[in-house]
C-alpha cells in the first residue's frame, strides 16, 4: 500500500500521471469534471475578465483543484454539496451574477471558502497553479521578477 | 545510549535560547540546546505569499507542522476546538533555528522607562493584573545595547525625544527612506510630531561578514534571502556552535523537565527527531519556548512537591497571556504610493505611546510592511464589495496608492486569558497540549480607538481622499507577541520567576523568553526578549563563578 502511494506520488509529476493512479478521471486531482465547470464559471463571476484576464483564464481553478487534493483536503465535502447547489442554480437561470448573490446569502460558509480560494488563485504566486503568467500581478503594477530584490538604494543616502 | 551530564540545557533556539546558548557556551560551559523545528533557509519559502510565517494558508512553512502539533483554542462564548499551527487562533510563533527572527519584520525596539512601571505610573486598573517588572529600564539598558551590537540593529532614534536615555548610537545607519517614508515623513513634523527611522535588526551596511538589505517586498514573514535580517540563526547560534563547548539538537520534542526527589531540575526528557525518548542530564535548565509552550511545559512538569506543575504553586503560569492590540489606519491616495522598495515599514512616532488622556499607555506608529497583493484583497474600505468588478477595479486602481499606518497597543494583562493543559487532547508525542482561552481587557482596546484616530489624522493629513480605521475586539490576544504567562516579580505568590528568571520554587530552572514578561510595551518584543536573554545569562555564569 506504502509502496503504490509512494509510486503514484512519483508518477504525478511525469506525463503518465492520469494513466498511474487508477481511479482518476481526466486532468483534475479533487474535483470531477462537472463540478470544474460549475466551480470556473463561479469563480469568473467574483473575478471576471475585463481589459485584464479574470479566474478563468488565469488557471484559478488549477489552484483549487490542487489545493484540495493537498491542504484543503478537508474542504472538499463543503465544495461538493456547495457547487451540487451552484449547479442546480446555474441551470434555473442564466443571470450568474444573481446565482453568486443568492449563494452569497444561503450559502455564505461554501461562499467565502471560495472567495478566498479564488483571490488566493488569482493574486497568490503562480507556483501553486493559479495567477498564470503572472497575469494579477502584471495588472497591479507590481514587477514579477522573482528571482531578485531590488536593489535601488544609494548606500551614501542619509535616512535621517 | 545515555547522555553525559551537561551544565545547562537551553530548551528553545529562538531568541532567548539562541542568546543564552551563545552566552553560556562562551563562558565554558558545556550547553545543550534543544529545539523542535529545524534549520530553515529562504529555500524553504521561497518568497511564497501564501505560505509563509504570516500568511499561512497552505501551511505553516517555519514550523511546526501542522498535523502533529495540535492545540485547543476556546472562544469568548466557551466553544472549544482543536486548532492547528497555520489557523490563526493557534497564536503561532515558528518553531525552527532562529524560532522567530528568521521570520520576523525585526523591528528592534526598546521599550521606554515608562513601559516597566505601568502600575507605579497609571496606577491599578480594575480587572487587570497590571503591575510594574522587578527590573527597571536600567538594569536592561546594558543588554539592549549589547543586543543592538552583537545581534546587528540599524536605524536612526535620535529624533525621538521620548525614548529612554541611551549611551551609544545604533551600530548601523538607517536604510534610505522609501516613498511612503518620504511622503509621511514632513506630515508628522507639520503635525507637531517626532517622526524617525525604525530600528531594524537589519543590515543596512556590511555588518557582522554579511551583506546589506536589498530592499525585496519579501520581508515580514520571510527568511531573508541575502542574509541581511539578524536574527539568532545567523549570529549568537553559529557562534555557541563555534565553541564546541554547545550541541543543537533539532526536531527534538521536550516532554518534561527531568526532576530529582527534592524537585530540583536533573535535565529533560525529550523525544528525538526518530521518536525516541531520551534523557539529557544537565546541572540547569534554561527554558525558552515562548510564552504558550514554555508555559505548557512548566505544567507538563510535575513533582510530589508541586503536582500541578513547576513554578505553579500559587497558580500563576499561563495567566496573563498577552501580545499587543493592534489597531490599522488605512488611506487611499490619488497618487502612486508604492515604489517596490522594501521592506515597507521604515518610519515610526512614539508620541503616543504615553500621555494619552485618561489612558494607560498606547502604541508607537508605524507604517506598515509591503503588502503583496494577497494581504491587499481584504483591504478594503466600508462599502467595498468583497468581489466582483468593483472589487477589481479596486486593486487596479489602489493597489499601489495606499498607504497603512498601524502601532502596537501595550495590553493590560488579564488573570483569566490564560494557557492551560487541555484534559483531552494530546500532541503527536501523547503530550497534552496548550488550552488558549480567556480575552482582551476592554481598555486596551479603548487605547486601541483612541491611538488608531492620530494614525488616520496621519494619513489624512498626508492628503489621502479616503481613510478608514480597523481596530481589534476582545478576542483573546497572543500571536508572535505572545508573552506574560509566566510572569517575573518579587513576591513568589504573584508571579512565577524572580527578577533574575530563576523559578522560584526550583533554584536551577530559569526562563529567558517573553513569557517572563509583566507587561509588553507598546512596541514589538523581540530586541527586548534579547537584551533580558543577555541579562539572565550574565546572572547564570556570576552566579556559577560564586558556586
Amino acid at each position: 500500500m506504502k509502496n503504490s502511494s509512494r509510486r503514484c506520488f512519483l508518477l504525478t509529476g511525469t506525463a503518465l500521471a492520469a494513466a498511474g493512479c487508477g481511479e482518476r478521471k481526466g486532468p483534475w486531482r479533487a474535483l470531477a469534471q462537472d463540478e470544474v465547470r460549475t466551480l470556473d464559471a463561479l469563480c469568473d463571476q467574483l473575478i471576471p475578465a475585463d481589459q485584464d484576464p479574470g479566474a478563468h483564464a488565469t488557471g484559478v481553478i488549477v489552484y483549487i483543484d490542487r489545493q484540495l487534493a493537498g491542504p484543503y483536503r478537508r474542504h472538499l465535502e463543503t465544495y461538493r454539496a456547495g457547487l451540487a447547489k451552484t449547479k442546480r442554480l446555474f441551470e434555473q437561470t442564466p443571470d450568474r451574477l444573481a446565482v453568486c448573490r443568492r449563494l452569497e446569502e444561503e450559502e455564505r460558509p461554501f461562499f467565502d471558502l471560495v472567495l478566498a480560494h479564488a483571490m488566493q488563485g488569482y493574486y497568490g504566486n503562480p507556483r501553486h497553479g493559479g495567477n498564470r503568467e503572472y497575469a494579477s500581478w502584471r495588472m497591479l503594477g507590481v514587477p514579477v521578477t522573482q528571482v531578485r530584490g531590488r536593489n535601488l538604494y544609494d548606500l551614501r543616502k542619509d535616512g535621517a | 545510549m545515555a547522555y553525559r551530564q551537561v551544565d545547562a540545557v537551553v530548551i528553545g533556539a529562538g531568541a532567548g535560547g539562541g542568546v543564552v546558548a551563545k552566552e553560556l557556551a562562551i563562558a565554558g560551559m558545556t550547553v545543550v540546546l534543544l529545539e523542535r523545528g529545524r534549520w530553515v533557509t529562504p529555500f524553504d519559502c521561497r518568497k511564497d505569499d501564501l505560505r509563509n510565517q504570516r500568511t499561512s494558508f497552505l501551511g505553516a512553512s517555519f514550523g511546526p507542522d501542522d498535523d502533529r502539533h495540535p492545540r485547543v483554542f476556546v472562544d469568548r462564548q466557551g466553544r472549544e476546538r482543536v486548532v492547528r499551527p497555520s489557523d490563526s487562533p493557534y497564536s503561532n510563533n515558528a518553531a525552527c533555528v532562529g524560532g522567530g527572527t528568521a521570520s520576523y519584520g525585526a523591528m528592534a525596539w526598546r521599550y521606554m522607562a515608562e513601559d516597566f512601571r505601568m502600575k507605579s505610573k497609571y496606577g491599578a486598573l480594575e480587572g487587570s493584573t497590571l503591575d510594574d517588572w522587578p527590573i527597571a529600564y536600567d538594569d536592561l539598558e546594558p543588554f539592549y545595547e549589547k543586543a543592538e551590537y552583537e545581534i546587528g540593529v540599524s536605524g536612526n532614534v535620535e529624533p525621538d525625544p521620548f525614548k529612554a536615555p541611551r549611551r551609544k548610537k545604533l551600530p548601523m545607519p538607517p536604510l534610505a527612506p522609501t516613498r511612503e517614508h518620504e511622503i509621511l515623513k514632513p506630515v508628522a513634523k507639520r503635525l507637531g510630531w517626532h517622526p524617525f527611522d525604525i530600528p531594524m535588526l537589519r543590515n543596512s551596511v556590511p555588518y557582522n561578514h554579511r551583506g546589506p538589505c536589498m530592499r525585496c517586498r519579501w520581508c515580514v514573514g520571510f527568511a531573508c534571502e541575502v542574509n541581511a535580517k539578524n536574527g539568532t540563526q545567523n549570529t549568537v547560534i553559529p557562534t555557541a556552535l563555534a565553541t564546541r563547548s554547545c550541541e543543537l539538537r533539532t526536531d527534538c520534542m521536550v516532554k518534561e523537565i527531568a526532576t530529582g526527589d527534592n524537585g530540583r531540575a536533573t535535565g529533560v526528557t525529550y523525544f528525538d527527531a526518530r521518536g525516541r525518548v531520551q534523557t539529557q542530564p544537565a546541572r540547569m535548565v534554561v527554558v525558552c519556548g515562548g510564552a504558550i509552550e514554555t508555559a505548557r511545559l512548566l505544567l507538563n512538569t510535575k513533582h510530589r512537591l508541586y503536582p500541578n506543575g513547576m513554578g505553579n504553586r500559587y497558580d500563576w503560569v499561563g495567566r496573563n497571556l498577552q501580545g499587543h492590540a493592534y489597531p490599522k489606519a488605512v488611506g487611499l491616495f490619488d497618487f502612486d504610493t508604492y515604489d517596490d522598495v522594501g521592506p515597507g515599514a521604515g518610519i515610526a512616532i512614539c508620541d503616543f505611546n504615553h500621555g494619552n488622556p485618561g489612558l494607560r499607555g498606547g502604541a508607537m506608529l508605524a507604517n506598515e510592511f509591503i503588502r503583496l497583493p494577497i494581504h491587499y484583497v481584504g483591504t478594503l474600505p466600508p462599502g467595498m464589495p468583497r468581489w466582483g468588478q468593483a472589487h477589481k477595479d479596486y486593486m487596479r486602481r489602489f493597489y499601489r496608492r495606499s498607504i497603512a499606518v498601524m502601532g502596537p497597543v501595550q495590553e493590560m494583562p488579564l488573570f483569566d486569558a490564560r494557557v492551560q493543559l487541555d484534559p483531552r487532547v494530546r500532541d503527536a508525542w501523547d503530550i497534552p497540549v496548550a488550552r488558549l482561552s480567556g480575552a482582551r481587557h476592554p481598555h486596551s482596546v479603548e487605547i486601541a480607538r483612541y491611538v488608531v484616530t492620530k494614525a488616520e489624522l496621519w494619513l489624512k493629513e498626508a492628503g489621502a481622499i479616503q481613510t478608514w480605521t480597523q481596530v481589534p475586539g476582545l478576542d483573546l490576544s497572543g500571536g508572535q507577541h505572545q508573552a506574560g504567562t509566566c510572569r517575573m516579580g518579587n513576591d513568589p505568590k504573584t508571579s512565577v520567576v524572580d527578577r533574575n528568571c530563576r523559578v522560584h520554587d526550583v533554584d536551577n530552572v530559569y526562563l529567558a523568553d517573553a513569557s517572563v514578561h509583566v507587561t509588553n510595551g507598546g512596541f514589538n518584543p523581540a530586541l527586548t526578549i534579547l537584551a533580558n536573554a543577555y541579562r539572565v545569562s550574565e546572572q547564570i555564569v556570576k552566579e556559577r563563578r560564586r558556586a
